[in-house]
């Protein structure tokens, strides 16, 4: 297989079979917490995959020339932490001076993403995969779009529970956890479609 | 020292000293400029983004303020100091934000109603309300289980020993969040100016009204008919006011045989203008019922039998040339 057709499945992969919501069940807090209307979930989503991107890149290149270079890879957490966290404040400050347009359609959702666990996790599955520079920025893309795909899913079956004869004991917190459970059982479907 | 702890030091180190230096460099860099008249507005707000004014939050309406968008008197919670320390920031005159506050109109407390049976349910005012009306004979009377004293935000309202909740008008902001909390509709907001409040939302007839409460408005009509201004109107069995043409006189409150009518003022004799009048007319414009007479910049005078003795010109008097003469032992 050549290296581009690696990087495609390897993006699939990221986006389905390993969905960072659905099948390693990481970043469930905004999943659950901001999947009430599909608009701010896409909205959400979309601040997510930019911070996911942005987070690949940067702590490959902290991994690489600075915690495996000097052989301190016990300072993983401590470092991704503080490069994530500034990044996103960074990141933030610029879309408020050159969009303020972009910047209110993600900028309440960028601090609140800063310190998920999807975030970490993504930062320390890469040193754990042993990406490529390439690999990684992709994997972080799919990562973001897989968890957009999935809290908008969410957020439309949400929306139409709204509805829906719902009995009241399971209504509200109940019967949003029994959805994502049967919507992960669905995702469950494809494992096994690729294995890189 | 090993290496380790000093390569840590320096990579962490140097990761942190990185990092802050970018990102004091681009706080710095990429301030957006923003009227500086928007943060002082913040800071008087008080801050509780409730959401009162119409704007989202605190810093939208400081913005909307700042912009213009929005009055400087456009807080309802803050009251008349936040709006003129707005107006200082603004260089602009405060114009009043017509506070309004929540007032009960009910005046059945334990003491003046009739009770049948026990209520031992829910000790909720909407509990009551929805098994079978509480203790009180009276369907439109306050149930008494302070729903309002816990939904209130700013501890405005506590309840009474009479059953009743006393409303603090001074720490009231007019939110609004009791009256919709009240089963009973008994509650609405008012001027915090208005001295007369009609306390009873009983529809029932007036014989009704004498058997199950003390002080029910029976709809004899007597405050319409003495209410200079037509202020009062008897709907449904009920007399109703109209607090944008009430003058606060209290000539309903003397006629209301029941004593629903609560008037918190005193109720003026006769009103006279002295030789302080400079003839500004201000007093002969603010006169509900066009008693006053007289050319500019010649004394005024009252017209005696058209004056109703609401007080309005003394209020608009800017050199004192309105007496009012109170009656006395009320």
């Amino acid at each position: 297989m050549g290296e581009f057709s690696q990087i495609v499945l390897l993006f699939i992969s990221t986006v389905l079979v390993n969905n960072f919501i659905l099948v390693r069940f990481l970043g469930i807090c905004p999943f659950l917490g901001v999947s009430k209307q599909i608009e701010t979930a896409f909205s959400m989503g979309l601040a997510t995959t930019f911070v996911m991107t942005l987070t690949a890149a940067a702590t490959w290149l902290i991994n690489t020339f600075i915690l495996e270079a000097f052989n301190l890879p016990f300072l993983r957490y401590v470092a991704f932490i503080i490069v994530i966290a500034s990044l996103v404040q960074f990141v933030e400050m610029f879309i408020k001076k050159t969009s303020p347009v972009l910047y209110k359609a993600l900028g309440i959702f960028l601090p609140l993403i800063t310190t998920n666990c999807a975030i970490m996790g993504l930062a320390l599955l890469i040193p754990l995969n042993g990406y490529s520079f390439i690999a990684s920025v992709v994997f972080g893309f799919g990562a973001g779009v897989g968890f957009t795909l999935a809290i908008v899913l969410m957020a439309g079956l949400r929306e139409n529970l709204e509805f829906g004869d719902v009995p009241q004991a399971l209504k509200g917190v109940p019967i949003t956890l029994i959805i994502a459970g049967i919507l992960a059982l669905s995702f469950m479907g494809f494992a096994g479609m690729i294995s890189v | 020292m090993s290496p380790i702890y000093l390569y840590s030091l320096i990579s962490m180190g140097g990761i942190a000293a990185l990092l802050a230096a970018g990102l004091g460099y681009a706080s710095h860099h990429f301030q957006v400029e923003q009227d500086p008249r928007v943060g002082k507005v913040e800071d008087v707000l008080p801050g509780a983004n409730c959401g009162a004014c119409g704007y989202a939050g605190c810093e939208a309406f400081a913005e909307a303020v700042v912009n213009g968008e929005a009055p400087v008197g456009g807080c309802p919670v803050g009251g008349d100091n936040v709006s003129t320390d707005i107006a200082d920031i603004m260089g602009k005159d405060s114009e009043s934000s017509d506070k309004v506050i929540a007032e009960l109109i009910c005046g059945g407390g334990i003491k003046e109603t009739k009770k049948e049976g026990k209520y031992r349910g829910i000790q909720t005012c909407k509990a009551a309300h929805q098994v079978n009306g509480g203790e009180k004979v009276c369907q439109y009377s306050c149930l008494g289980f302070g729903d309002c004293e816990s939904v209130c935000p700013f501890d405005a309202i506590e309840m009474g020993e009479n059953g009743l909740p006393i409303i603090n008008p001074d720490k009231c902001t007019g939110c609004g969040k009791c009256i919709e909390e009240c089963p009973r509709n008994i509650l609405l907001l008012a001027p915090y100016e208005a001295k007369t409040h009609i306390r009873c939302s009983s529809h029932n007839t007036g014989k009704v009204v004498r058997k199950t409460c003390e002080v029910g408005c029976i709809a004899c009509g007597l405050c319409a008919k003495a209410c200079p201004v037509d202020a009062i109107e008897i709907k449904d069995n009920l007399a109703v006011i109209d607090y944008d043409k009430c003058t606060g006189c209290g000539k309903c409150s003397e006629v209301c045989p029941t004593g629903t009518i609560d008037f918190d003022g005193q109720i003026i004799e006769k009103v006279e203008i002295n030789d302080n009048c400079v003839g500004c007319t201000l007093c002969a414009k603010a006169c509900p019922v066009d008693a006053i007479e007289g050319e500019l910049k010649v004394q005024h005078e009252i017209i005696q039998d058209k004056c109703i003795q609401c007080g309005k010109c003394y209020e608009a008097c800017n050199v004192s040339a309105v007496d009012l003469f109170y009656k006395e032992n009320q």
